[in-house]
C-alpha cells in the first residue's frame, strides 16, 4: 500500500490552474522526486499535501487515512512533515533552541510549562545538531548562519518528529556543489526510517538519491514512474528541458 | 538588527535586582503620598505584565485587559459590601477566578477555533468587550452606575484589617513579586520557547504540530487571571471601583504602560508604569489641563523612535529573544563533541 497517496489534486487560484487533476503516490522508505519548470505547481502540490493550502478539489491520503480537510497540526501528528522553498528558521533563536522547539512538539503544553523533558531532550537535540554539522554554532542565533546550514537546520527541525513521510521544496536552493553532495549524504541514511518527496532542480541529484521521479508540467502529471524509465521518456525531455 | 553581537548579555537581571531593592525599602523614605502611589503603582503593575505576556510573547494584541481587571473588581467589591466577605484569602483568589473565566469567555469568542483569527479582529474583538461592559455597568443601578462602588471595606486577614499604606504596600508588592517570578520561569520555560516561536513564526511552528491557537488562548486566560488579581487588589486599596476602571481607555492606558517600558521584557512594563504614572502627576502640577498632550506627544516619540521601549536602550535584541535550553550545558556538550 502507498504511504502517500493523492488523488486528482487540483488547485485552482483565481483564474490560473495551479495543479490539474494531479495523482501522485509515494511507497513507504520510496525517495521520490519531483521536478518540472518553475511554476508548474511543484511547491503548490507540496503544500497541499503538507496543510499550508486545501485543494480545490481532490483528496491527499496518508496510510489510507483521508487527511485532505485536517490542519498542518494535524497532519504533523499524523506523520508529514516538510520544509518550504523559503526558508524559516527562526532568526531570532539560537539554532539550539530551533531544533529543541521542534523535538517537543509532542509534549502536552502543562509538561512545556514545568519544562519537563528539556533535560531530556539535550542528547537528541545535541545528536541531531552534530548530524547536520552544526554542533558549533548551538549557541549562535539562527539569523547568522548561512542559507546552507539554514536549510540544514530546517532539515534537522522537519524531522525532529521522525515523520513517516518527509517533503522538501528545494533543499539544496543556493548551496555549494559540496554542500550539495553534503546534504544527498545527510538525507540518504533517512531512507530506512521514512519515505522522502523532494523537489529539485539538479537532476543529477535527483538521480543519485531517488527512486522514482515525477514531472510536472503546467499543473499536470506528464510522467511518474521509476528514475531511469522517467528520463527516458521523449515527452519529459521536452516539456522539462525546453522549459528549465 | 541594530545589534549584530550574538553574545547573550544580562541587563534584565541587574535592573530587576535593582529595582526589587529599591522597592523593599522605598516605604522607609516616602510619606503617606508616595507610599499609596507607589502601591498603585505595583497594582497597575500587575496588569501591565499581563498585557506584556499577552503581546510582548503570544503576539496576541489585547485592549480587554481592563475588562478583566474591572470585572474581577466590580466582582469582589459586590461580595464585600452585599455579602460581608472580606478576608484578603478569599478576595484576591475571587478576583483571579473572574479574571480566569471573562478571559476564558473572551478567547472562546476571539481566541480559540481552527481558523486563525487576525490582530485586528482580536484588538477589535477586545476593545469592543472592553467598551460594550463599561457602558452596561455606567447604566446599571445595581452595581453604582455612573457612581460605580465606593466606601469599599478594608480587607481583612482574620481579624487584621490591612489598612493603606505600609502593610498594603508590601502586600501588593508580595504578590507583584511572586507573580513576577512565575511569569519569569514561564517565559524562559518550554513553554516560553513555543510563545516565542508563535511570536516569530505563528504560521511555520504549526507544521511541527503546535496547536499554536491552544497556546495562545492559554496564554491569554493566564494572563486575564493576573489581570483579575490586580483588579481585586485595587479596588480595595482605593476603595473604589468605577465604570472607568473596566473600559477601553484603562485598556489603551495598559497597552501605552507595556509599550512605553518596553514590551517582551516583564520587567519593561513595570517600569512603563511608574515612569509614565510619575510623569503624569508632575506634568499634572505644572499644567492641569494640558498635560495629557504633552504626555501623549512622549509616548509617541518613544513608541515611534525606539519601538522596543525605554528598556531597549539597555536590553538587547539577543536577551529580549532568550534563551532557552540548557545554558551551559550546550556549550560544555559541544566542546566535548569537537575533540
Ligand atoms: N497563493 C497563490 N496565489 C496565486 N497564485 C499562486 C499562489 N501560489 C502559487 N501560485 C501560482 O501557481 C503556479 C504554481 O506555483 P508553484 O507551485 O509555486 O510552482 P513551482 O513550485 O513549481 O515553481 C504559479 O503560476 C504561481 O504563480
Ligand atoms: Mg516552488
Amino acid at each position: 500500500m502507498s504511504l502517500l497517496e493523492c488523488r486528482q489534486v487540483s488547485k485552482i487560484f483565481g483564474a490560473l490552474t495551479a495543479l490539474d487533476h494531479a495523482d501522485l503516490s509515494v511507497k513507504p522508505n520510496e525517495f521520490h522526486g519531483l521536478i518540472g519548470p518553475n511554476g508548474s505547481g511543484k511547491s503548490t502540490l507540496l503544500k497541499c499535501i503538507a496543510g499550508a493550502e486545501i485543494p480545490t478539489s481532490g483528496s491527499v491520503l496518508l496510510s489510507g487515512v483521508d487527511i485532505t480537510g485536517l490542519t498542518p497540526a494535524e497532519r504533523a501528528e499524523a506523520g508529514l512533515s516538510l520544509k518550504f522553498q523559503i526558508t524559516a528558521v527562526l532568526a531570532e533563536l539560537s539554532v539550539y533552541d530551533n531544533v529543541l522547539l521542534a523535538q517537543q512538539s509532542q509534549s502536552s503544553w502543562l509538561s512545556l510549562m514545568r519544562s519537563r523533558s528539556r533535560g531530556a531532550l539535550h542528547e537528541r537535540v545535541m545528536d541531531t545538531l552534530q548530524r547536520f554539522k552544526l554542533a558549533d554554532r548551538a549557541d549562535d542565533i539562527a539569523g547568522t548562519l548561512s542559507h546552507g546550514q539554514q536549510q540544514w537546520l530546517e532539515i534537522a527541525m522537519a524531522l525532529a518528529r521522525e515523520p513517516k513521510l518527509l517533503l522538501l521544496d528545494e533543499p539544496t536552493a543556493g548551496m555549494s556543489p559540496q554542500e550539495r553532495r553534503a546534504t544527498g549524504e545527510l538525507l540518504a541514511p533517512m531512507r530506512e526510517r521514512c519515505s522522502l518527496l523532494i523537489v529539485e532542480h539538479d537532476l543529477d541529484f535527483i538521480r543519485d538519491i531517488c527512486d522514482s521521479l515525477t514531472v510536472l508540467d503546467q499543473g499536470q502529471i506528464v510522467a511518474s514512474g521509476r528514475t531511469q524509465d522517467v528520463q527516458e521518456d521523449e515527452r519529459v525531455k521536452s516539456a522539462y528541458l525546453s522549459h528549465a | 538588527m541594530s545589534e549584530p553581537s550574538t553574545k547573550l548579555h544580562r541587563a534584565i537581571p541587574a535592573i530587576e535586582i535593582v529595582l526589587l531593592a529599591i522597592a523593599l525599602f522605598l516605604p522607609l523614605v516616602l510619606d503617606d503620598f508616595w507610599i499609596l502611589f507607589t502601591t498603585r503603582v505595583f497594582i497597575l503593575g500587575l496588569i501591565a505584565l499581563s498585557f506584556d505576556l499577552v503581546w510582548g510573547y503570544a503576539g496576541i494584541m489585547s485592549f480587554g485587559q481592563a475588562l478583566f481587571f474591572g470585572m474581577a473588581g466590580y466582582s469582589t467589591a459586590l461580595i464585600a459590601t452585599k455579602l460581608g466577605v472580606t478576608s484578603v484569602f478569599l478576595i484576591v483568589p475571587v478576583a483571579a477566578l473572574v479574571g480566569l473565566v471573562v478571559s476564558f469567555a473572551m478567547a472562546l469568542l476571539v481566541i480559540f477555533g481552527k481558523r486563525q483569527p487576525s490582530m485586528v479582529f482580536v484588538a477589535l474583538g477586545t476593545l469592543t468587550g472592553s467598551y460594550v461592559v463599561e457602558r452596561l455597568a455606567r447604566g446599571w443601578s445595581y452595581v453604582g452606575g455612573q457612581n460605580g462602588i465606593s466606601s469599599l471595606p478594608r480587607l481583612t486577614a482574620g481579624s487584621y484589617e490591612i489598612s493603606e499604606g505600609p502593610v498594603y504596600y508590601y502586600m501588593a508588592l508580595g504578590i507583584l513579586l511572586t507573580v513576577y517570578v512565575l511569569l519569569r520561569l514561564l517565559t524562559r520555560s518550554q513553554f516560553g520557547l513555543v510563545l516565542a516561536g508563535i511570536r516569530q513564526r505563528e504560521e511555520r511552528i504549526k507544521f511541527f504540530g503546535y496547536r499554536t491557537q491552544n497556546y495562545k488562548g492559554i496564554t491569554f486566560c493566564i494572563a486575564g487571571l493576573i489581570s483579575g488579581m490586580a483588579g481585586g487588589l485595587y479596588g480595595f486599596h482605593e476603595g473604589y471601583i468605577g465604570p472607568g476602571q473596566l473600559g477601553p481607555v484603562l485598556s489603551t492606558q495598559i497597552v501605552l504602560y507595556t509599550l512605553f517600558g518596553g514590551a517582551g521584557t516583564l520587567i519593561g512594563s513595570i517600569i512603563g508604569v511608574g515612569l509614565i504614572d510619575l510623569f503624569s502627576f508632575y506634568l499634572s502640577q505644572i499644567w492641569n489641563t494640558g498635560w495629557p498632550i504633552i504626555l501623549g506627544l512622549l509616548l509617541l516619540i518613544v513608541v515611534m523612535f525606539k519601538p522596543t521601549g525605554l528598556i531597549g536602550f539597555l536590553v538587547g535584541d539577543r536577551e529580549r529573544a532568550g534563551s532557552f535550553g540548557r545554558i551551559g550545558a550546550k556549550s560544555a556538550a559541544h566542546v566535548k563533541g569537537e575533540v
